[in-house]
């Protein structure tokens, strides 16, 4: 399992590979990648703060918690922050399991969580001044399938 | 103990973090004493239920404890991902 909080930039592509090449026994491995995206137009900077220390534990204890809810045989998080320009990566998880099923479920419920218990916050700089993004309450909502 | 701040918290009251003198037993009773400071404190603990509270880096209510915390930080509702 490996959890990384980082500013640098990262190839999702490598990072799969490197994943993929040392789990053991995995029939299915599972990635999802984020994108910063344009949603209004005129995005200059998404600005992405987060919480030293607990951010790290945070995203350790939901990682630990998907490798026990799921037959699984490796999770990989890597979260980025600070400046971030549109079109690039803001984070990855990937799962690896013996099944499909067990690899898509947890991917999903890793995502869910780290939307909303994993603390960054995202800010988006445009021409036209900056904005907190705000919490979507269909992000809370997503918790109560786990 | 500690006091930190993020995001549009941070913004409102003007610093990531600051250490405090308080005998709060509770979150509720430490943002009752932070709101009595000044006016960007009442401001930014206006509403409650826009913001969460971490102690200890673990989040938590805020009818939490005290009792031996080192560390509150107090943020917006979380958007990772």
């Amino acid at each position: 399992m490996q959890v990384r909080v980082q500013s640098d930039i990262f190839d999702p592509g490598a990072e799969l590979n490197a994943f993929t090449a040392v789990i053991d026994g995995a029939g299915a491995v599972v990635s999802f990648s984020g994108i910063v995206r344009d949603v209004a137009g005129g995005l200059q900077t998404m600005e992405i703060e987060h919480y030293p220390g607990m951010t790290e534990s945070a995203l350790q204890a939901i990682a630990e918690e998907a490798m026990q809810r799921w037959n699984l045989a490796d999770a990989l998080v890597i979260h980025r922050y600070g400046r971030l320009q549109a079109g690039e990566i803001i984070m990855m998880v990937a799962t690896a399991s013996p099944h499909r099923k067990d690899a898509f479920d947890s991917a999903e419920f890793l995502m869910d969580y780290l939307k909303s218990r994993a603390p960054f916050w995202k800010k988006e700089v445009s021409s036209a001044g900056a904005d907190w993004v705000a919490a979507k309450d269909e992000d809370e909502s997503a918790l109560d399938r786990w | 103990m500690d006091v930190l701040y993020f995001a549009w918290v941070r913004e409102r009251i003007g610093i990531p973090k600051e250490t405090v003198e308080t005998s709060a037993a509770t979150v509720n009773e430490l943002v009752a004493e932070l709101r009595q400071r000044e006016e960007r404190y009442e401001v930014a603990f206006s509403d409650l239920s826009s913001l969460r509270v971490a102690v200890d880096q673990t989040l938590t209510d805020f009818d939490a404890s005290l009792s031996g915390a080192r560390e509150v930080a107090f943020f917006p509702p979380m958007t990772g991902g």
